[in-house]
């Protein structure tokens, strides 16, 4: 029981302080789960994070269900997941119920714009502990620019960056394989 | 029953919107125009006060129209339903990956999968910077390289960043709160 109780409690704070949607998520996922509880690696998060991408659904929802899943079954799944939305559930309903035109009032403008600063700061150094994960040679340098940059320049759809960038994972490895037979 | 109804609606937005919170939007556009429950006008109100507050956009967008649609309830409802996909297809994954996670080629995946996860993320808070940090549409009236940079913001950027760097233990949730404090005492959004 106290292990779900924590994954319930540690999720509701990590969907408590996600600004601005899934990705914004990644460096308090970072600090909670990975650095504070250990209940996963950076490697499996990016893991996660890419099969979200691919899969229905709310990135965060997914995410939690993964971990939850992986520390108590199904069970351990259902918890995280409910607890990620918890915070949303409650703030969403008092907001609906209570204040009108919340997105319209200077100081909620004043706060989230100066919010967001700190988000891509965060987000930035995340990034870069992601990177020493993942950038680990020529290859997988090229993967990252191309990425970058065409999700930047383009609107083509995250889901195919990541089917491409899959299959590419193992036809590189395969050749690599072959050249050294 | 319009429970019933808000469950199967949103358990469909979350089974076929693939990518995120945002990728819900077409089909909430889609409910709107099918059921009258709330206008296009709203959903875009919806958007914004997703936006500025915390949580994943898409489960606060179910819960708002759950609400004023069905009160409560109908936020529960909606929001479940929004989710319930989501869990059985990670759940029935995450079993798969348990069993195959040391197969040769699932490696290979990844390894193909972890540089392009890094990259998306870099690109969404590329897309972050470029709205808090510079301040496109004012350049593009004035055309002086001045306007280009949201001076305060990048100020607040450097000082988050070296406090980071100083206190590596500090939780992140520390700065958020920091950033909201600066935000509403230097008026970043200039209202």
């Amino acid at each position: 029981m106290k292990e779900l109780w924590d994954l319930f409690v540690t999720f509701a704070r990590i969907g408590g302080l996600t600004f601005g949607g899934g990705y914004a998520m990644l460096p308090i996922l970072q600090r909670e789960v990975v650095e504070r509880r250990k209940w996963a690696t950076e490697e499996e998060l990016m893991d996660y994070y890419a099969i979200g991408q691919c899969t229905p659904g709310v990135i965060a929802v997914n995410t939690a269900t993964f971990i939850g899943q992986r520390l108590r079954g199904v069970v351990g799944g259902v918890v995280a997941t409910l607890g990620v939305v918890f915070p949303s559930l409650i703030i969403i309903t008092l907001i609906a119920a209570f204040i009108q035109n919340f997105s319209d009032m200077a100081v909620v403008k004043n706060a989230f714009a100066g919010v967001r600063v700190c988000v891509c700061v965060l987000v930035f150094n995340a990034v870069v502990k992601l990177w020493k994960k993942s950038v680990t040679d020529k290859r997988s340098l090229m993967i990252f620019l191309l990425v970058f940059l065409l999700s930047v320049f383009t609107s083509v759809s995250p889901l195919i960056f990541v089917l491409l960038s899959g299959a590419a994972g193992v036809l590189l490895k395969v050749w690599e394989g072959r050249r050294k037979e | 029953m319009i429970y019933w109804q808000l469950f199967y609606e949103f358990f469909k937005t979350g089974l076929f919107a693939v990518g995120g919170g945002l990728a819900t939007l077409p089909f909430l556009y889609g409910i709107s125009d099918k059921t009258g429950w709330f206008t296009h006008g709203q959903l875009a109100d919806m958007v914004a006060i997703s936006e500025s507050t915390p949580g994943p956009i898409g489960v606060n967008m179910a819960t708002y129209v759950g609400f004023t649609t069905g009160g409560i309830p109908g936020a529960v409802i909606a929001t479940l339903g929004l989710i319930t996909p989501s869990i059985l297809v990670i759940l029935i994954i995450a079993g798969f990956l348990k069993a195959f996670r040391d197969n040769r080629y699932v490696q290979y995946v990844f390894y193909g999968l972890r540089p392009a996860s890094t990259g998306l993320i870099a690109a969404a808070g590329f897309s972050i910077a470029v709205i808090s940090l510079f301040q496109m549409d004012l350049f593009r009236q004035t055309g002086s390289w001045l306007d280009l940079f949201s001076w305060k913001g990048i100020l607040l950027a450097a000082v988050i960043y070296f406090l980071i760097k100083k206190f590596p233990k500090v939780h992140p949730a520390a700065f958020i709160g920091l950033s909201a404090v600066a935000g509403v005492a230097f008026r970043f959004a200039g209202v």
